[in-house]
């Protein structure tokens, strides 16, 4: 069952999580190994003062995570390991490179840029007169430099070959990148004809298998196999026919969890994995083409029934936007299982339910806070804001590579379940706790076993 | 003595084809009404001009000793009259038609054509809906609202007269050569607007199957509600580019906007739920139907689709063009690769 809450003294009841402040020096002094770091958090505070919310809430997460029983065994490994980790990646990039690169190339244009900062200074009043903000802009001038001496050196000829010849170069750019269409010109252009001509077939879901095959799981691929390095472990345990649920943890702020395991089932087992979604999904323009297109369809009662009957490989997330848009401190947490429907659609059409355990996606757009007001204005459940995003823009929505493993559990099945079992509420908790607590406990083992979040 | 079977909407394509249809039967005596002439050849059918909104209706049921009444008068969009007469004849009509066949003692049977709108559309619709689902959006206007009204008054008569048998048909919509739906007609614009981001499922239903499952749950008794559609659906892109059109993105924001353009322009009268539906998809399933009776309609979707494509002009995007501009582009890219 659930596990056991420590409330710490001072820090609202939550351990120093979630209120939106630093625990207090008395829940610090509780926690084990609290002492050692926060000092050097104080520090880091004090000399970046002006983004490194990031950086405190990692740091807060030190102290606080031993005091729960079920993580202090994979804390040290999985915590303590991954902590500096982040730290390197979120600091030490801004400052560490810089100074080096700084020196030879940004001479030129730091005075006017310097100019410029010194005249907008009075209008951030409430900052402190920093000499962070000159080194800063200086480093960012160092920079710009340096990426100007680059392009000085960029091989005009190749340049100018691809404006020769365009769509030669396109598709020498798509070889360079692996991207593998399986197909030879002839194919690629029947493919555009019978796309173009209205020629393929979906099913009642709006599925496309060729879309999916052919368009996406291609481009899934390198993104499974070399940018997350995906580790699948219990493949064995999906039927290779018939129909199962899997129900697998959600994390990682954007679904792109559902769609690594539709990529690697796919590739294991050659299955399509149809995965339930929140109607948030079918409600968003281009998200509802592209959910319906690659199996996708609403999480309801009916559609899992049918899609069930009809000996589908269904995958549902039953944590949904609660556990997508969690912070990072709460990583690999399992949050609040819905109410159970899936298990319920499961038991009534008895096939069994696969859990599935997904670590590493957590880590991918580590989520350090969101901004409600936002969120709500834009009508959704949450606005992430992570080390890279929005900061950085559409580049902000580059996942972090981190090392995934993709543990399929053995089946609990369903089918000896007494006839009548799916109206029981009793039996469908117990089925759900079941499941998830089987979840949460593989989840912990993995996150023992892995070396580091990105290796 | 022959059966008389009373089929009201004679005037317009659907109701003719299945009133001719159904006189073959020499068993039969089969009346039409309409309040207009009837512009297709009807066959045996005795033609009554009568206004189904006017009590009249019930004197013609009581002198001819109707047996069944087959309910077709059903309008489903506004056209030239105006939204008001529409909403009139289906709902102030079914009223009107129902209560002079409770009086009547001679009346047996109802058979009802309803439609796929009484679902309504939302982003939160089951993929399929069978006939026991309710609308997921409850519709307030148009069409569907007067479906929903009409299928209400014919549940109250089932209750009223528990010795008739009713059978409710919800229909998908029309597709075929010479269809004039609101539907074809907007398939048929040079360019058609649709909403960005989104592809709706369509579910269509030839009208020979039309005729079919018609004829099925008159000549035989099925009472119940009954979904009748082709089994399979087409997207709105795949239909779009079957018919070889050219689409104009619209934000969804936009799409009461436009709607409102194509309404001045006379391009037809959208009403959000079929907005709706065509933005989000819409589709039953008919499992219940064919089991039922153990009719599979002939047309698939695509089929049904695929007729309208022979016979309307083709578009800009059409087959032919897309091969030529391919073939175009495969060449360069060999030329290029050959370098």
């Amino acid at each position: 069952m659930t596990e056991a809450e420590i409330i710490q003294l001072g820090s609202r009841g939550k351990a120093g999580r979630g209120s939106g402040k630093p625990p207090s020096a008395a829940a610090r002094g509780l926690a084990a190994g609290g002492k050692t770091r926060t000092p050097r958090a104080r520090a880091d505070r004090r000399t970046d003062a002006d983004e490194d919310v990031s950086v405190e809430r990692v740091e807060n997460l030190q102290p606080t995570t031993p005091a729960e029983p079920a993580f202090t065994a994979s804390e040290p490994v999985a915590g303590v390991a991954e902590a500096p980790i982040v730290d390197a990646t979120v600091v030490e990039d801004g400052p560490d490179p810089d100074p080096a690169d700084a020196e030879p190339a940004g001479a030129d244009p730091i005075d006017p840029d310097d100019a410029g900062a010194a005249d907008a200074k009075p209008g951030f009043g409430q900052l402190p007169p920093s000499v962070n903000l000159a080194a800063i802009v200086s480093e960012l001038a160092g920079v710009l430099g340096s990426a100007v001496g680059h392009l000085r050196n960029l091989p005009t000829e190749q340049l100018k070959e691809l404006g020769r010849d365009p769509l030669r170069a396109v598709l020498q750019v798509a070889e360079a990148l692996g991207v593998d269409w399986q197909e030879s010109l002839e194919e690629i252009v029947e493919f555009t004809r019978a796309r173009m001509s209205g020629r393929y077939a979906i099913d009642e879901f709006g599925f496309d298998p060729e879309f999916t095959t052919k368009v996406f799981l291609p481009i899934m691929r390198p993104l499974a196999q070399n940018w997350f390095r995906v580790e699948v472990r219990g493949i064995e345990n999906i039927p290779t026919t018939g129909s199962a649920l899997l129900v697998s943890n959600h994390a990682g702020t954007l679904p792109l969890d559902g769609m690594i395991v539709q990529s690697v089932v796919y590739d294991e087992i050659g299955r399509h994995v149809r995965m339930l979604g929140a109607d948030l999904i079918f409600k968003t323009p281009y998200s509802h083409d592209f959910a319906r297109r690659t199996g996708t369809t609403l999480a309801c009662q009916e559609d899992a029934e049918r899609l069930l009957a009809s000996d589908q490989l269904v995958a549902v997330f039953p944590e949904g936007f609660k556990g997508l848009g969690k912070p990072y401190a709460d990583r690999y947490k399992l949050q609040r299982f819905g109410r159970g429907g899936f298990v319920s659609a499961a038991v009534r059409a008895q096939v069994p339910l696969i859990p599935v355990s997904i670590v590493g996606s957590e880590e991918i757009y580590p989520l350090i806070a969101s901004a409600p007001t936002l969120a709500r204005a834009m009508g959704a459940p949450y606005f992430p804001i992570t080390p890279l995003f929005p900061w950085l823009g559409v580049f902000g929505l580059i996942p972090l590579p981190s090392k995934w493993i993709i543990q399929f559990g053995e089946a609990i099945t369903t089918d000896e379940l007494p006839p009548g079992a799916a109206e029981d509420p009793m039996v469908v908790f117990n089925v759900t706790d079941q499941v998830r607590e089987t979840i949460q406990h593989s989840l912990y083992a993995l996150l023992m076993q892995r070396r580091s979040a990105f290796l | 003595m022959p059966r008389v079977v009373l089929v009201t909407g004679v005037a317009r394509d659907l109701g003719a084809r299945f009133a001719r249809a159904l006189a073959t039967d020499e068993s039969l005596d089969v009346i039409g009404v309409d309040v207009s002439p009837p512009r297709h050849d009807l066959g045996k059918v005795s033609f009554v001009r009568a206004d189904i909104r006017n009590p009249v209706i019930g004197k013609v049921i009581k002198t001819h000793g109707v047996e069944v009444v087959v309910h077709m008068a059903i309008v489903a969009s506004p056209g030239s009259a105006g939204r008001s007469s529409m909403k009139e004849i289906n709902v102030i009509g079914t009223m009107q038609l129902l209560a002079a066949c409770q009086k009547a003692d001679s009346f047996r049977k109802l058979v009802v054509q309803s439609s796929v709108s009484v679902y309504g559309a939302s982003p939160r619709d089951p993929v399929k809906f069978t006939e026991d689902m309710s609308p997921r959006v409850q519709p307030r206007t148009g069409f569907a609202k007067d479906a929903l009204e009409i299928e209400s008054y014919v549940r109250g008569l089932g209750r009223r007269r528990p010795d008739v048998a009713v059978t409710t048909l919800r229909l998908a919509n029309l597709m075929g050569a010479g269809v004039d739906s609101q539907l074809a007609r907007f398939l048929a614009l040079p360019v058609v607007p649709r909403v960005m981001g989104f592809d709706a499922r369509l579910q269509f239903l030839h009208p020979t199957d039309a005729v079919a499952a018609l004829l099925a749950v008159t000549r035989e008794d099925h009472p119940g509600t009954f979904n009748v559609a082709a089994p399979d659906i087409i997207s709105l892109s795949q239909a779009l580019r079957l018919l070889g059109r050219p689409t104009l993105g619209v934000p969804l924001q936009f799409a009461p906007l436009i709607a409102g353009m194509l309404r001045q322009a006379r391009l037809g009268d959208w009403s959000s739920d079929q907005i709706a539906a065509l933005t989000y998809g819409r589709a039953m399933d008919t499992t219940r139907f064919v089991n039922a009776t153990g009719l599979k309609p002939r047309f698939t979707t695509r089929e049904a689709l695929e007729e309208l494509v022979s016979v309307s002009t083709p578009g800009l995007l059409n087959p032919d063009r897309v091969d030529q501009v391919l073939t175009g582009v495969a060449g360069l890219i060999e030329g290029s690769r050959r370098d």
